[in-house]
């Protein structure tokens, strides 16, 4: 039973403005994420097991490590991310949650960016609290741990969001995982050169800063326009 | 003119205006393209340099410009498409993304036989050629993501919606040679400076680009037209052609 009143909407009897919905959004995802725990740790085994094969496959040689390192951790987080993609709508396409959200008085683009924000929440961040710790593994020195930790957090966030508009776009279609990779790729490029090229201006000279700005940039942009496209995105995937 | 607008929205007049349009452009390809080559081939001087393996450009600078012209004419139509719901311009963006990814194609491979006299190596990992390469994945993207769908109103406004996320990259691989300090060479046609070449050599290049883009216009057309007919095969004017 709902009914719009100028931005805001009754809920059995009580208004829920823009705010409130977004926060009941955040706390539906949680919940679930909470419910089903192990979906939470594959992305963080799937980085630790890519990032043990480099150096088996690679070296073991601590230089060449090192100097490989930045690309390596951001490489694999960016795998992961994209991973962790193709069901971030399926559960709520399959069960009929998605039609509730675009039947939704309240904006789309809003209640997208509330899924995303704990999409990122619940696989961005804990990739990028975990990356320092297998920068131990691959010998990445020490200037670079605080610009990875940050580039990852800057930098997954905006993966998140440009992941979420192909995630929307192939919902719909029964094997859209392979198509969702290329889709997403070619577009995840400018977030790794700046994402990795903030951890090696970190290890050479001590300057993150530029790069890291430059990925602050690219959030502000996808946050701006990012909502708008997975809306829809998801228009499209439901109505066609 | 607004009438003239409204009917290009109807298949059956905008199959009948192609084909109005289309020899025009098809004798512009054909006239250019060999004077082009002719006149960049064999008259115009060597460069004093790279001696005659500078004539690679004269292929090289046209495919680029063309890669990067008809992706925005595809974001055109695919804007065309979602907001006034034309399938006219849906169909021009389907016909026109095999073309600009062969142009992708041939920029990159000439680029590369370029690079090999010039650069000594076939490929490095230059901004300019990094955000082409992105370029050529984002028309298999939306080439894929069509193939995915098959025929249908879905799967349009679904590539529609890509194609004008894609076209992010259209600026950054104009003003890549601008903000990063490359090895590719600067821009070589502005619409605002004079190009630093000899009008001997620019003018053939010029005729070599009209040329292209000529081309790129009758095949569209041409493409057009059986899309049309394709699409709309149960439309009663359809039908009568057939009779």
């Amino acid at each position: 039973m709902s009914a719009n009143s100028g931005g805001s909407t009754i809920l059995r009897g009580e208004v829920i403005g823009l705010w409130g919905g977004c926060v009941a959004q955040v706390r539906r995802e949680l919940k679930i994420a909470r419910r089903r725990g192990g979906d939470l740790v594959n992305p963080l085994m799937f980085l630790a097991l890519v990032v043990m094969l480099f150096p088996l496959g690679i070296s073991p040689e601590p230089a060449l490590l090192a100097s490989v390192a930045p690309g390596l951790l951001w490489v694999a987080a960016l795998l992961a991310m994209l991973l962790s993609l193709d069901g971030l709508f399926r559960g709520d396409y399959e069960d009929g949650s998605l039609e509730q959200m675009l039947l939704s008085p309240l904006p789309l683009p809003v209640l997208c960016l509330a899924k995303v924000f704990v999409h990122w929440l619940l696989t961005g961040l804990p990739l990028a609290l975990c990356a320092p710790l297998l920068g131990v593994l691959l010998a990445l020195p020490g200037a670079g741990y605080l610009a990875l930790l940050l580039s990852l957090a800057l930098g997954t966030a905006t993966l998140s969001l440009i992941g979420a508009i192909g995630a929307a776009l192939t919902v719909g279609l029964p094997r859209g995982g392979v198509l969702l990779s290329l889709l997403v790729l070619p577009l995840y490029i400018p977030v790794l050169i700046f994402g990795a090229g903030a951890v090696k201006a970190a290890i050479e000279g001590g300057m993150a800063g530029p790069a890291l700005a430059l990925l602050g940039a690219l959030l502000a942009l996808a946050v701006a326009a990012a909502p708008f496209a997975i809306a829809g995105g998801l228009r499209i995937s439901l109505n066609g | 003119m607004w009438t003239f607008v409204h009917k290009l929205g109807s298949p059956k007049w905008s199959y009948a205006i192609c084909g109005r349009l289309q020899p025009f452009f098809w004798v512009a390809a054909l006239i250019l393209l060999p004077i082009g080559t002719v006149w960049s081939l064999a008259i115009s001087p060597p460069d004093y340099q790279m001696g005659d393996s500078y004539r690679i450009i004269y292929v090289h600078v046209p495919s680029a410009i063309l890669a990067q012209s008809v992706f925005v004419a595809m974001a055109l139509a695919s804007a065309v498409f979602l907001i006034w719901k034309i399938k006219v311009a849906d169909m021009a963006a389907s016909v026109m993304a095999p073309f600009g990814a062969a142009m992708t194609v041939l920029g990159l491979f000439s680029g590369s036989l370029w690079g090999v006299p010039t650069w000594g190596t076939w490929w490095t990992w230059d901004a300019r050629l990094t955000s082409m390469l992105i370029q050529l994945f984002l028309y298999i993207g939306v080439i894929a993501l069509r193939g995915a769908f098959g025929r249908g109103d879905q799967g349009a406004k679904a590539v529609a919606v890509l194609t004008l996320v894609g076209v992010v990259n259209i600026p950054i691989i104009k003003y890549s040679v601008v903000w990063w300090n490359t090895l590719h060479q600067p821009a070589t046609f502005s619409l605002t400076e004079r190009p630093a070449m000899p009008a001997s050599m620019w003018m053939p290049l010029l005729v070599m680009v009209l040329g292209f883009y000529g081309l790129f216009i009758a095949l569209t057309l041409y493409r057009l037209r059986s899309e049309l007919i394709r699409r709309e095969s149960r439309a009663r004017w359809v039908q009568a052609l057939a009779d």
